[in-house]
């Protein structure tokens, strides 16, 4: 045997070792093996893999290894020449490939490792162009919805409407939670929220309109994002806990449609700014991105654009209606300058020779007459007084028929023209031996505003008329408040006195047991120049003119005039209605910057002290006070007086005449014990005997007044104007 | 009756009793100052002086009776009673007070009792007349008219 150039084992001691090693090549060479055919598995798998030379190369080298370990265990004992030869080919082999293998390895490496960037690099890259794409995406769909949002917004040009459809418009478009729109209220110091997408019913909300965040809004043409608590995002009850997501609010310019003038219509005319506050849903992860704020403020735009449109149209429309009412207006007063001109002519021309007749007439009547001619002179005069008045009444009919005339709204007592009425018409009542009387509602207020001469005018021309056509019985004249009932007139039905918080009706019945009217001629009763003429008129005068004279007025009055009658001999009724004002209210002038000869209707709040040991004289003092809206209080001894004044009575009222004390003591104690001046009470001295040494006592002591009992209401009236306006009664 | 007959004779009434002197201008103040804030007011007020007056009458009755008559007490009660039928307007009334005085000066008790008989006399008449007018009203307003005014 020739000895080998391998390391002779020791056989017996490593015996265990040796099955070992033996074991493990083994096993090695089995791996090896397996391995490349693993990978030709898979990459006979996979279509892609670019190196497979690589993979054969590689697989050989492992295959060389594996054989190599597997000969290997041929070399555990002893072995020939060919094993030896084998092995060392195998091995031979085995390093050729391991080398040429790292020696590839080297320039593929590197190439799989870029494989690996550029993997990841062309993910990036996908990656982009998906967001490209749907960048590109959501502009296509934002350019739909501007269309759309174009085409609804400009399918009205309501403006209302129109701020409207885009608040509607945007919320669905940008699926919003919640829009508002927020309008600046007419005084322009606060925001009123107007309008929102989802609640209901948005009223009363206002918000101060110089607030920072609004500011900021308005002083941009952008739209601004802007934290969600502040108070115009707050559209929810404060109780609930609810934060909306992102909000954004844009200012959207309003035209100040009250200024048309034609001359000066400049682009920059709208000062005043709307707030539209948009609100993303809170639960979604969304924010505002750029391209959806520029949508809102392409409607926003394109909703001014509308607007302005509208207005412009509007614009064109009312100039040219502007012209032709200007024209109208211009032919309108030629006819009423001319009317004018003929009517002050023919008034003058009619009047003087009327006034030459009158004049000379009563004159001719001074004189030394036979009674024939005392006659023919009180005919001509009575015809040329009714002609007098007929000019007149012409005069004012027509005037008060193309509307020239205008009411002289004065504010007078109510009562007292009633009863001046009846003061005129007394004397020819009696001599007829009619009975004239009136009742007033309790509701009726004392004072009113209104045109008190034509008022009275009105009611005299009934009253009279009633008188003119009874012959016996009564005439009674009821005044009241007319209800809001529609009256039982048929004529007109549609006339409903509505009052109001400044307004009341007056409602008149005249009431007579004379002539009557026959029903069928009511109706023309009212025209002008018409007479009644089924009855014997021997002693009518007047022009016939008197009733539609009252119709005219009654109309400027608002009101309606009728009159109802059963038939010939079964007398009549008339029936007015008119609207007046009320009087006392907080339009009227501070009663303190009165002027000195007007008297103060009522004193409300005034604090008068009364006393008096007299109790009739004290309650009718008292009511005269109360009636007159004072707040009276009432002592009956001079220590009762003293206890209960104080700076805050304005008036004192003292009887003089009471029984056991003096009433210049208790005014000289007063003013005791007030020691400053203006806080004193104002005492006034009532007495039944006003002769010049009870006024000076009355002076000498303080009083500021004397006054005689008993004392009259306007008397009363009076005096308490007097003492508010001049702080005494002495005449200086 | 209907309601306005009812008026009428009110109307009539009242006519009358100015016409007669029983009241003068002052019942037509008080009236005036009814209003729907007093809307008793003239029966209050009248009431008040039937009161007052029948006491003062009663007062006046035994202070001249008494065997020394004070003058100044009487006074006092006829002073009294003047005035509060000058505030009602009680117009025959306050002018028998008037005489009253006058013999209240002159210290005249058989003056005085004689007047206070006719102080008494204007005063049940004034008393009577104003009843019925009451009475009068009354009846309107049950019969749900309204109270006229007359001048």
């Amino acid at each position: 045997m020739e000895s080998c150039n391998c390391i002779e084992p020791q056989w017996p001691a490593d015996e265990l070792l040796m099955k070992y090693q033996y074991i493990s090549d083994f096993f090695i060479a089995l791996a090896y093996f397996s391995i490349p055919l693993e990978l030709i598995y898979f990459v006979k798998k996979s279509a892609l893999f670019p190196y497979r030379w690589v993979l054969v190369q590689f697989g050989a080298f492992i295959v060389l290894c594996g054989a190599t370990h597997l000969i290997n265990l041929w070399t555990f004992s002893t072995h020939s020449r060919t094993v030896e030869v084998v092995i060392t080919t195998a091995k031979v082999l085995t390093a050729f490939v391991s080398c040429v293998t790292a020696l590839m390895l080297v320039h593929i490496i590197p190439d799989l490792l870029s494989v690996k960037t550029r993997e990841l690099f062309l993910k990036n890259k996908a990656a982009q162009l998906d967001r490209e794409m749907g960048l590109i995406r959501t502009q296509e769909e934002t350019g739909r919805h501007v269309r759309m949002l174009t085409h609804e917004i400009r399918s009205t040009l309501d403006r209302h409407t129109i701020l409207k459809t885009t608040l509607i418009e945007l919320g669905r478009t940008l699926a919003l939670e919640e829009c508002a729109l927020w309008m600046p209220t007419r005084t322009g110091l606060e925001l009123q929220l107007s309008y929102t997408l989802r609640h209901q019913n948005p009223v009363g909300f206002t918000v101060p309109i110089h607030l920072p965040v609004i500011n900021q809004v308005f002083s941009s043409d952008r739209a601004v994002k802007i934290p969600p608590n502040s108070p115009v995002a707050r559209l929810r009850h404060i109780a609930e806990k609810y934060m909306p997501g992102e909000v954004v609010a844009v200012r959207v310019p309003l035209l100040h449609l009250s200024n048309f003038q034609i001359y000066d219509w400049p682009e920059l005319s709208t000062k005043r700014y709307a707030l539209m506050v948009l609100m993303l849903p809170s639960d979604s992860a969304r924010h505002w991105r750029g391209h959806e704020l520029e949508l809102v403020q392409v409607a926003v735009a394109l909703s001014h654009a509308a607007i302005l449109e509208e207005s412009m149209r509007a614009r064109d429309l009312l100039m040219e209606q502007n012209v032709a009412l200007d024209l109208a207006r211009r032919e309108a007063e030629t006819a009423i300058r001319a009317r004018n001109d003929f009517l002050a002519v023919m008034n003058h021309e009619m009047r003087t020779p009327m006034h030459a007749i009158i004049a000379l007439s009563s004159l001719l009547q001074e004189t030394e007459l036979k009674p024939e001619q005392r006659l023919m002179v009180e005919t001509i005069l009575k015809s040329s007084s009714l002609l007098a008045t007929l000019i007149n009444d012409v005069l004012d009919l027509s005037r008060l028929e193309d509307g020239s005339l205008e009411l002289d709204l004065v504010t007078f007592n109510l009562h007292a023209v009633f009863k001046e009425v009846v003061q005129l018409i007394k004397p020819i009542a009696s001599v007829k031996k009619l009975s004239v009387s009136i009742s007033f509602a309790l509701d009726l207020p004392e004072y009113a505003i209104g045109d008190e001469k034509r008022l009275m005018q009105t009611i005299l021309n009934i009253v009279g008329n009633a008188v003119k056509f009874s012959k016996e019985g009564s005439i009674s004249i009821a005044a009241g408040i007319a209800k809001s009932e529609p009256l039982l007139d048929a004529r007109a039905p549609d006339f409903f006195p509505v009052p109001s918080d400044s307004h009341f009706y007056l409602r008149v019945q005249v009431k007579d047991s004379g002539l009557g009217i026959n029903p069928q001629e009511i109706p023309k009763l009212f025209n002008k120049f018409a007479q009644n003429q089924s009855v014997a008129n021997r002693n009518s005068d007047g022009s016939g003119l008197g009733l539609a004279i009252c119709k005219r007025f009654v109309n400027l009055m608002e009101g309606h005039i009728w009159i109802e009658s059963e038939g010939l001999g079964k007398g009549c009724t008339a029936s007015f209605i008119v609207k007046l004002g009320i009087a006392g209210r907080s339009n009227e002038p501070d009663h303190r910057v009165v002027p000195l000869n007007r008297v103060q209707a009522n004193f409300p709040g005034l604090k008068v002290l009364i006393l008096d040991d007299n109790g009739v004289s004290r309650m009718v003092t008292k009511g005269l006070l109360m009636h007159l809206g004072c707040d009276v209080t009432v002592t009956s001894s001079t220590d009762e007086c003293l206890r209960v004044v104080s700076p805050e009575y304005n008036v004192v009222f003292m009887d003089l005449g009471m029984h056991g004390t003096s009433g210049y003591e208790v005014a000289m104690r007063i003013n005791e014990r007030i020691t400053k001046r203006h806080e004193r009470p104002l005492i006034v001295a009532l007495t039944g005997n006003t002769d010049r040494a009870t006024k000076d006592n009355c002076f000498r002591v303080g009083m500021k007044g004397v006054l005689l009992k008993p004392i009259s209401l306007e008397k009363m009236r009076s005096v308490l104007s007097e003492l508010l306006e001049r702080g005494t009664l002495r005449q200086s | 009756m209907d309601v306005s007959q009812m008026q009428g004779q009110l109307i009539d009434y009242t006519a009358s009793l100015f016409r007669e002197g029983f009241l003068d201008d002052q019942f037509t103040q008080l009236q005036q100052l009814q209003d729907e804030s007093n809307p008793d007011f003239v029966f209050e007020v009248v009431s008040l002086f039937f009161e007052d007056s029948e006491r003062l009458l009663n007062d006046l009755g035994r202070a001249l009776t008494q065997q020394i008559v004070d003058f100044k007490k009487v006074d006092a009660h006829v002073h009294q009673l003047k005035g509060s039928s000058s505030s009602i307007g009680a117009q025959r009334v306050k002018n028998a007070c008037v005489a009253f005085r006058n013999f209240c000066e002159e210290q005249n008790t058989e003056g005085c009792l004689r007047c206070l008989q006719q102080v008494k006399q204007e005063y049940f008449l004034v008393k009577n007349k104003l009843e019925s007018l009451f009475r009068l009203e009354q009846q309107i307003l049950a019969a749900g008219g309204s109270i006229p005014m007359v001048e």
